[in-house]
């Protein structure tokens, strides 16, 4: 597949200013990497929906919270560590026990992150944001779907967080291509295997897929953009229908998207599983690539596991 | 209400707080009555702005208790003022409750944030003063926290947050009361000179005796009159204040009152004895 390259978190920089083009209601509020996370680009333009809070993320949520309960649709954007993990208990007391109309950016998301190192590689946030009460969790698989979801997030009444990472990733959907919270989206038919992807390993799966064709084995591909609410019914109409599944995500594998399909199948329909993501070790310095490839977040570990669980079939 | 009825009302309000306690079994009594003549000033003293026949008035004030744990003192305030019927107070921690351990949003009439999770109610204020500004609403908002809270390090980053924007439209309030669960705060922590650090931060400081009605009303006007910059109530009281044996203890942070307790502290609040 030959496609152009482009970080989501340009995606959920052109939604923000989308929406103050439109004149919504809204606050953008960065803890001092409003350049990473492509807020800077609304200080520029719209500098009255801006405000840096300066390095305390935790005064940020709290403020975003406040401005919530003020009407407006507060976004608070900061890298995923700081967001769900540092600010995560005023995620939890003051935004979701509130049930207030935050929406949260967490950038620099996954392993991809690179050569900073595991301090800033966001491999818990999945976790921690899907199991507070009211949250929405939304990982899109690329910088177009990430606009879609953020705009879309701005839509829905109540606490969502979208997660995206840094590096300029392939871009597999389009203007054309629908989006809807909570509905996944179907990239591939297929029959032997369904494969639940999200983020950047959409794209690995559509190309294992891909490849895999070519061996004779009909793999589904579905983007599982959102994490919570899960679309139960598509998890289950796979497992009914290709009889075994792998999830795939640039996350722990612990707690993960690969755990929400695992609740689901074990409560309704138990099949055989496989799991793609990071085996319950932090990361480390190193490219992206190189990173991605070392943890076994790639088309070839897809491969391998697809081929691991048709053989429990 | 003229100073004396304010008084008065903070008798009754002191009743309510060891009378729903000793019926809970549990709670926050010590807190709840060092900051009654602050929470009576500022909802009787014809401060703050609300009505309780439309408890989700957009045009309201809003008042956030960032020490959660004296909702006490805000539920019987609540419902001294109107919100919602006195008898719910004997409810307190009860399964169904209105009135949950902590502030819950949507379950207490008049109550305009949760709130327990210490040292976040300050940023809250700000984001609601910074929305009410963008929105061009000239509606102010109040925030309670503990002094021993301030120890949370949050509570530093809203209050340089509010100097930032100029949040005049901020009003915190400090319950001085020199005590927090494990001790006091200058055994544990001690904050040194908090009125010079709100100052250097760039608030606009009052400093004043948090059990003197006039003192307090007189603040909370001041606090309106400024322009330009937040200002903070830095107000000195007593834990426990009005029942001599909670006084100063801070076994009594979180402790109920026996039933033979709530007899002995109602005749003192009450003034039948003298503390």
């Amino acid at each position: 597949m030959s496609v152009s390259k482009v970080p989501m978190r340009d995606g959920y920089g052109k939604a923000l200013l989308e929406m103050c083009e439109k004149g919504e209601n809204i606050m953008v509020l960065d803890a001092d990497v409003a350049k990473s996370t492509r807020t800077v680009w609304i200080r520029d333009k719209y500098p009255e929906r801006f405000m840096d809070m300066g390095i305390a993320e935790q005064d940020m949520v709290g403020t975003a919270a406040g401005l919530a309960l003020s009407g407006m649709i507060p976004f608070a954007s900061t890298y995923c560590v700081f967001l769900a993990g540092r600010a995560w208990d005023h995620i939890r007391t003051t935004v979701c026990y509130n049930n207030l109309n935050v929406k949260f950016g967490g950038a620099h998301a996954g392993i991809s992150v690179g050569p900073d190192g595991a301090t800033h590689q966001a491999l818990e946030d999945i976790a921690l944001t899907r199991v507070l009460p009211n949250m929405t969790v939304i990982v899109p698989c690329d910088a177009e779907e990430t606009r879609k979801a953020t705009l879309a997030m701005a839509k829905k009444d109540g606490p969502c967080f979208v997660r995206f990472g840094r590096e300029a990733v392939p871009v597999v959907t389009d203007e054309d291509t629908p989006f809807e919270i909570g509905k996944a989206r179907l990239c591939r038919e297929g029959s032997d295997v369904t494969v639940f992807a999200c983020g950047a390993m959409v794209f690995e799966a559509q190309n294992a897929a891909e490849k895999l064709a070519e061996e004779g084995i009909s793999v589904r591909v579905v983007d599982l953009h959102t994490i919570k609410p899960l679309d139960e019914e598509a998890v289950l109409a796979a497992a009914r229908e290709t009889g075994c599944i792998v999830t795939a995500e640039e996350h722990q594998i612990y707690g993960g998207m690969g755990s929400a399909v695992a609740e689901c199948l074990a409560k309704h329909c138990p099949v055989p599983m496989e799991m793609v993501a990071v085996n319950d070790t932090f990361g480390e310095s190193g490219q992206p690539q190189e990173l991605m490839d070392k943890y076994g977040l790639n088309q070839a570990a897809i491969e391998e596991k697809i081929k691991a669980v048709l053989a429990r079939k | 209400m003229n100073i004396a009825e304010l008084k008065t009302m903070a008798r009754t309000v002191r009743s309510d707080i060891v009378t729903m306690i000793n019926k809970a079994g549990s709670g926050h009594p010590g807190g709840s009555l060092s900051a009654t003549d602050l929470m009576v000033g500022l909802y009787f003293g014809g401060i703050i702005k609300v009505d309780p026949a439309d408890p989700d008035w957009a045009g309201r004030d809003r008042f956030i208790l960032s020490k959660g744990h004296v909702a006490p003192v805000l539920y019987s305030v609540l419902a001294r003022r109107g919100f919602f019927p006195v008898e719910e107070l004997g409810t307190l921690r009860r399964l169904g409750s209105i009135l949950q351990g902590h502030p819950h949003k949507g379950s207490t009439p008049g109550l305009d944030c949760s709130s327990g999770s210490l040292g976040q109610g300050l940023s809250i204020t700000n984001g609601l003063a910074i929305g009410f500004k963008k929105q061009g609403m000239d509606n102010r908002v109040y925030c309670l926290l503990g002094d021993g809270e301030l120890q949370e390090g949050q509570c530093w980053e809203a209050v340089m947050t509010a100097a930032q924007q100029k949040l005049d439209n901020v009003c915190a309030i400090v319950d001085y009361n020199h005590v927090q669960l494990d001790g006091t705060t200058d055994e544990i922590k001690n904050m040194g000179d908090l009125a010079a650090k709100w100052h250097d931060f760039g608030w606009n400081v009052i400093e004043l005796d948090g059990h003197d009605m006039e003192q307090v009303v007189d603040a909370f006007e001041m606090a309106k009159a400024v322009k330009g910059r937040p200002s903070v109530l830095i107000a000195a009281t007593v834990k426990g204040k009005g029942v001599s044996f909670m006084e100063n203890d801070c076994n009594w942070h979180g402790n109920a009152p026996s039933a033979e307790q709530l007899e002995k502290a109602l005749a003192e609040i009450n003034g039948e004895v003298q503390a």
